[in-house]
């Protein structure tokens, strides 16, 4: 089966600084797997590689098998973004953003609202599609990216530390929310975050710390190998040895 | 599931990428119909933008016209054919100067969109890159129109008209080009800032000196009187030929040498924009943001 992302021998650099080194990662369709680092560790990098912000020379990105560098068509369109960084205009409605983001994917006004309905219906934000977004709290603005991001249809959704900025309660909101949509719609999902217990036993983890992968497989995996009771231990155990080498 | 094949030869998909990136043409126009759409939803969202952009060309005109009146004589020059008043003499450049803060403001707005996110957004769309910059471009320019014929129609009661009303048509096309010149200009050094921080700096070295040292309130033989090499300058300047080719489209001209300056100068600064913005070459990467 075609992974939903593969990422292949990745490097990239700013400058002479070197933020991603060899990096090799996939992700399956209808998984859900987390990408867990220390800031600086080089996530962004790879989000804004993937999204073509800048352009990846040095490796391989495809999505559903589509060339992010030679197919950029062919693999955005397949791919939902939730940057970090709030990217809803918030003078416009809940539904004039997801009309404007609909249209940068091809589809009319007419069906945007129909899909914006359903998207925000399933956000549980249909009764504020009218409202301004500035009126929105913190997590409900990222349950409407989350619901623009997925407008299209995509089956891939990479989210960039979703949960930053959010009360304890909107982010675990947040995190079932897209657990569902993993589990109910077949979504592959990429995780990226820096805190542990976003983390559940059977998530598939990717552990980067500099730029370089340390260990990537089962979180109770990544436990066992490293000995420790949690992963929270083991990326300590990780990252540590990594600092001494 | 999630493979890691550091070390290994890497996993190769058996699939071939399936070529799926070919919009229709209806497609495209949806999508230059959205973000012409939402920066139309954004001016109308941002009043006191509309307002300032309305009242700083009419405090030239109705101040700074009025005052210079006496000083500033203009001898009859093309397009006019009898002498006219300096109100007169400056509108065209007062309406290349809403293009000019409009281009900038534009671009103000990008470097923003893009320290907040929205500007990924934007690139992240499946459409090819120079089409979204050259939609956005686009909507930028609708903007900046709709200023100028509010300028216009406030400016008629002042009794600055077109020698016959089809001057309000003629002068449309001019516009139309001047805005995607500067809108472009924009969007270039958009590109080369990295932080909203430094953009204060660019309006002091862009927008004034564009628009002092152009035909906007002086002619230019004028100018050489006074100094050739600033002559030359101006001559030289994009924005002379902006004003000059709106000029001359008021009173239903062409002239050609603008035309030819500013399709020549729009094809650089836009190309030079799409290269910028380009993640294989452009400045964003080199930039690290």
């Amino acid at each position: 089966m075609t992974d939903a992302l593969s990422i292949r021998h990745l490097s990239h650099s700013y400058g002479d600084r070197k933020a991603l080194d060899d990096v090799s990662l996939a992700v399956a369709p209808g998984s859900f797997a987390v990408l867990l680092g220390l800031n600086g560790a080089g996530k962004s990098t790879i989000f804004s590689l993937v999204t073509r912000l800048y352009a990846a020379h040095d490796g391989e990105i495809e999505i559903f098998g589509a060339n992010v560098m030679r197919s950029p068509g062919a693999a955005l369109r397949r791919l939902g973004v939730v940057f970090q960084a709030r990217t809803l205009d918030l003078e416009l409605s809940l539904m004039q953003n997801l009309v404007y983001h609909a249209a940068l994917h091809g589809i009319g006004p007419f069906e945007a609202r129909r899909l914006g309905l359903d998207a925000l219906k399933r956000a549980g934000l249909a009764e504020r599609a009218n409202d301004k977004t500035r009126t929105l709290s913190g997590g409900q603005m990222r349950r409407v990216e989350i619901a623009r991001a997925l407008l299209h249809g995509p089956k891939l959704l990479l989210l960039d530390e979703p949960t930053v900025g959010l009360d304890i309660k909107a982010r675990a909101d947040i995190l079932a929310h897209v657990r569902g949509l993993v589990r109910d719609e077949g979504l592959g999902v990429l995780w990226t975050t820096h805190l542990i217990d976003e983390i559940a036993d059977d998530d598939q983890v990717v552990i980067l710390h500099k730029g370089k992968v340390l260990a990537a497989g089962r979180a109770r995996d990544i436990e066992a190998g490293q000995n420790t009771p949690d992963i929270g231990a083991a990326f300590a155990n990780l990252t540590t040895g990594a600092a001494a080498a | 599931m999630l493979e890691y094949t550091s070390g290994l030869v890497p996993r190769q998909n058996p699939l071939p990428a399936k070529e799926e990136s070919g919009f229709r043409a209806r497609q495209y126009l949806i999508c230059l119909w959205g973000v012409v759409w939402r920066e139309g939803l954004r001016f109308l969202h941002q009043r006191e933008r509309f307002i300032s952009a309305l009242v700083r060309p009419l405090v030239w005109l109705f101040i700074f016209a009025a005052g210079f009146r006496q000083v500033l004589g203009v001898s009859i020059i093309p397009p006019y054919e009898t002498y006219v008043l300096y109100e007169v003499y400056i509108a065209p450049g007062l309406m290349a100067m809403i293009q000019l803060f409009n281009g900038m403001q534009s671009s103000l707005s990008m470097v923003y969109d893009r320290e907040m996110g929205n500007m990924r957004t934007l690139l992240v769309s499946p459409f090819p890159r120079w089409f979204l910059l050259g939609a956005k471009l686009l909507a930028g320019v609708a903007v900046s129109v709709l200023q100028v014929y509010a300028f216009l129609f406030i400016a008629y009661f002042w009794e600055i008209e077109p020698p016959t009303k089809w001057g309000y048509l003629t002068v449309l096309p001019a516009l139309a080009l001047g805005g995607l010149m500067l809108g472009a200009l924009g969007m270039l050094l958009s590109s080369l800032i990295k932080q909203l921080e430094n953009f204060a700096g660019v309006m002091n070295f862009v927008i004034f000196p564009m628009f002092f040292a152009s035909s906007a309130l002086y002619p230019l033989w004028r100018v050489k009187e006074s100094s050739p090499w600033l002559y030359y300058v101006c001559a030289a300047n994009p924005f002379t030929h902006a004003v000059e080719l709106i000029r001359f489209a008021f009173y239903q001209q062409i002239d050609w040498v603008s035309l030819l300056a500013v399709g020549g100068y729009t094809s650089v600064f836009l190309i030079g924009a799409i290269v910028a913005y380009d993640p294989a070459r452009g400045m964003l990467m080199r930039k690290g943001g």
